[in-house]
């Protein structure tokens, strides 16, 4: 198995470290895992996107052209990545400010409201788990008990009381994915 | 009396210290370089802290100031001496650190270097001769050169709009937090020379304590870069460097000297 | 029981330092490579083995201090990225030339003058072909994953303390910024036993005073010392050559690629054979030395060579000297920070050596 995944969006959306804590659930699965983020001052305020890939087998390129999935959180990484799917890929975007919705039709298209969602929720920092939860229903590469062991891993002990909220937000996700 | 009752160890008077090499100084005679050189080595044999002593050279007329100091010595890239001596003094704490460095070294190219180790409160001693000139590459214009003073690159005399002003390396260095003792000395006389020995025996005394950065400015002459012999070179510093860089305590004990 | 940790290039060098017995880190901020500084200012090893950290005003500071505790036998360490390296490089000449063991890490962006951030390649000429002013060489590693970022470390110092020499890791910002899975090794201790023959730890009755210095007026000796160090690196050419060949069995074509574009490679050849084109990679990990005796070797059984690098081609220069002319030798890359996608590799190389 290897899953090569793209996730895009605003700087403060929570891209990067979602690709965190599916590279740490790989780890703790046992799989080998890269993860390489778009760096510097596009980072602050601008768009932000991050190469995550899982496999069983050593990972050759840490950088693609086409990707079995893409999460695209806003109209510019919209635009930029719908075409990086590979044919028969998934792509998963949130429709909140989206004008240009996905176009092709030989790819899978599923929709998360997570925006909404994470407003209506204790914080909207949960956004980018909402995102989660609905990408691991597509694809269930992890298990969630391990994204849990990764989430714990990552979220600094002084935040241990946001484990709690985070994993409600996966759930959600999970629940309020639909394919288009 | 004769020359074998002359050399009776109960007729010594003085001798060498053990800590110059028996090398032949390589500096111009009447150069103030072998005095300091002399008066330091004496303040570490009789400290007796050759074996703890570690000793950054500079680039300028002492570069080759490990031929003559019979201390473990770095020579450091050129005004990267305070650099080179945090390096050392950071991996060994325990360790007497010291640089040797003229005014081209500490005060033009490696003022940065000189600014941020005096700033951060390394725990190490500066010897920093000021001659005003740059001998070794022949007597060009130094950072502390005198206003209308000529030199090689300043055949006119240093014109202060167009070159700058001399730089008063000490007094700036003085005001620093991290700077615990700043003094400026000649080695001109015999009781200048007692008086700068003091001073560098006091700046390693800071150091032993462990109170921070030290500079002992020894202002000297430079009588080949200044085309002077070295009686009127010594005759023409007191009229001319001492006014400008007046001898004496700037800081003492972490607390600036007024009146200076 | 094995330590394993998720963690970016960069940081994995500076847990790499502290594991490998550091003593001394002297750095300067500059992306794409801060998290070095970073992550050791945050795990304060001076408690967890004494390992001082500071941060100086400037590169040339940095180097400089790295010189003098060097010049002491301790085991000490800078990085930067590429203008800060060219800033450095007086320094490692310094080093080069006073034979002071020390580890350089450049963690590579695109240039030149301020450039980018992004990764790049373009310092391997300055790398492996002297940089600094005099006849030295580094020994020049060359990690293409995280888990070589932490291994090279030991390996550095392990070689900087045999050839008492600078050795540089060669990393860029895509394998800095990248987190991978790395397995942590035990703490190895810091040393404490420092030759007499050399270190400067203060002048005792039993020896003659240490004197650390590149300068020698007279011009013979000079040439002896020089001669010296030529012998030395003949030596690091015959006993230090590092490469890994991947495919390169039943390869018609062969690339070279080192660091993140070896990565790119393996994936462009896996895109490449799905396709029926045989096409194999040799990793210099070694930059300097070049592996160019393993290369001369695979060299005639092959119908041509493409030199991958994010650079105008300077890599293949020692390609070429190492295969000689009877084989074709093309190159392809990106520069400025532009990084190519394996598909791009693979069309490049197609495009050369296919459909002609």
């Amino acid at each position: 198995m290897t899953e090569e995944i793209i996730i895009a969006g605003f700087g403060g959306q929570g891209v990067l470290s979602m690709g965190k804590i599916l590279a740490y659930s790989g780890i703790m699965q046992n799989q080998e895992v890269s993860w390489f983020p778009s760096y510097g001052p596009e980072m602050r305020g601008g768009t932000a996107n991050v190469t995550v890939i899982l496999s069983d087998e050593r990972i050759s390129s840490p950088i693609l052209h086409l990707y079995d999935t893409a999460i695209l959180l806003n109209q510019q990484s919209l635009d930029k990545f719908e075409q990086s799917v590979k044919p028969g890929g998934v792509l998963l975007y949130d429709n909140n400010g989206i004008t240009r919705h996905p176009e092709r039709k030989d790819i899978q298209v599923f929709l998360v409201q997570a925006a909404d969602a994470s407003a209506k929720m204790e914080s909207t920092k949960t956004f980018n788990m909402v995102v989660l939860g609905a990408y691991l229903k597509i694809k269930p590469i992890v298990e969630l008990a391990s994204v849990y062991k990764g989430l714990e891993k990552s979220i600094p002990k002084r935040y241990s009381h946001l484990l709690e909220p985070n994993k409600k937000a996966i759930e959600e996700g999970q629940k309020i994915v639909k394919k288009v | 009396m004769d020359i074998k009752d002359i050399i009776k160890p109960e007729n010594l008077v003085y001798q060498k210290t053990k800590l110059m090499t028996d090398k032949p100084l390589s500096y111009c005679p009447g150069c103030g370089h072998g005095t300091a050189h002399r008066i330091l080595m004496e303040v570490i044999e009789e400290m007796d802290i050759q074996s703890e002593t570690i000793g950054v050279a500079p680039v300028g007329c002492s570069v080759l100031a490990y031929d003559f100091m019979n201390v473990d010595m770095v020579g450091a890239a050129h005004g990267r001496a305070p650099a080179v001596a945090t390096g050392i003094k950071r991996c060994w704490p325990e360790k007497f650190v010291y640089t040797y460095q003229g005014d081209g070294d500490l005060a033009a190219i490696g003022t940065a270097e000189t600014i941020h180790a005096a700033n951060r409160g390394e725990n190490i001693t500066v010897i920093f001769i000021n001659n005003g000139i740059y001998g070794m590459t022949g007597g060009q214009m130094a950072p502390t050169t005198l206003e209308g003073m000529k030199t090689s690159t300043s055949p006119y005399g240093r014109d202060l709009h167009s070159m700058g002003n001399p730089l008063k390396m000490s007094e700036l260095l003085a005001q620093l937090p991290g700077v615990h003792y700043v003094t400026r000395q000649s080695v001109h006389s015999p009781r200048n020379v007692r008086r700068a020995k003091k001073a560098i025996r006091a700046a390693f005394e800071v150091q032993k304590a462990n109170k921070g950065f030290s500079l002992v400015e020894i202002v000297s002459n430079c009588n080949s870069g200044w085309k002077l012999e070295p009686v009127p070179a010594n005759e023409w510093m007191e009229e001319n460097m001492f006014p400008y860089y007046p001898l004496g305590d700037i800081k003492v004990d972490g607390k600036l000297i007024v009146n200076q | 029981m094995k330590e394993l940790r998720l963690m970016k290039g960069n940081e994995a060098v500076a847990e790499g330092a502290i594991r490998a017995g550091t003593d001394g880190y002297f750095g300067y901020p500059i992306t794409p490579q801060s998290e070095v500084m970073e992550y050791l200012m945050a795990e304060q090893p001076e408690k967890r083995t004494g390992m001082v950290v500071l941060q100086a005003e400037s590169e040339v500071a940095s180097i400089n201090m790295v010189y003098g505790a060097a010049s002491t036998g301790k085991r000490v360490m800078t990085s930067s990225s590429s203008p800060g390296i060219s800033l450095m490089q007086e320094g490692i000449s310094y080093c080069a030339g006073a034979e002071l063991p020390c580890l350089v890490v450049n963690v590579v962006r695109g240039g030149p003058g301020l450039g980018t951030i992004q990764p790049s390649q373009a310092d391997y000429f300055q790398s492996v072909k002297g940089g600094g002013h005099g006849d030295y060489r580094l020994i020049v590693l060359a990690p293409a994953s995280v888990q070589e970022m932490f291994d090279f470390v030991f390996l550095g110092y392990d070689l900087a303390f045999k050839y008492r020499n600078p050795i540089l890791i060669l990393s860029d910002g895509l394998i800095g910024q990248m987190m991978e899975k790395v397995e942590l090794c035990e703490q190895r201790p810091r040393n404490t036993v420092f030759d007499p023959s050399w270190t400067l730890t203060g002048k005792t009755p039993d020896r003659e005073r240490n004197i650390i210095t590149s300068l020698d007026l007279d011009a013979s000796q000079q040439e002896k010392h020089n001669q010296h160090l030529q012998e030395k690196y003949r030596k690091a050419e015959a006993e230090e050559v590092r490469y890994e060949e991947l495919q390169t069995e039943d390869a018609d074509y062969l690339f070279v690629a080192y660091g993140s574009s070896a990565r790119i490679c393996q994936k462009a050849i896996q895109l490449g054979r799905e396709k029926g084109i045989k096409i194999g990679l040799l990793r210099p990990i070694t930059l300097w030395p070049f592996p160019k005796k393993p290369l001369a070797a695979i060299a005639p059984r092959l119908k041509g060579i493409l030199s991958v690098e994010q650079s105008a081609g300077q890599m293949i220069e020692d390609v070429k000297l190492s295969v000689g002319c009877g084989i074709r030798v093309e190159h392809y890359g990106r520069m400025g920070g532009m990084i190519p996608s394996p598909e791009e590799v693979l069309e490049n190389f197609e495009k050369l050596f296919i459909k002609k």
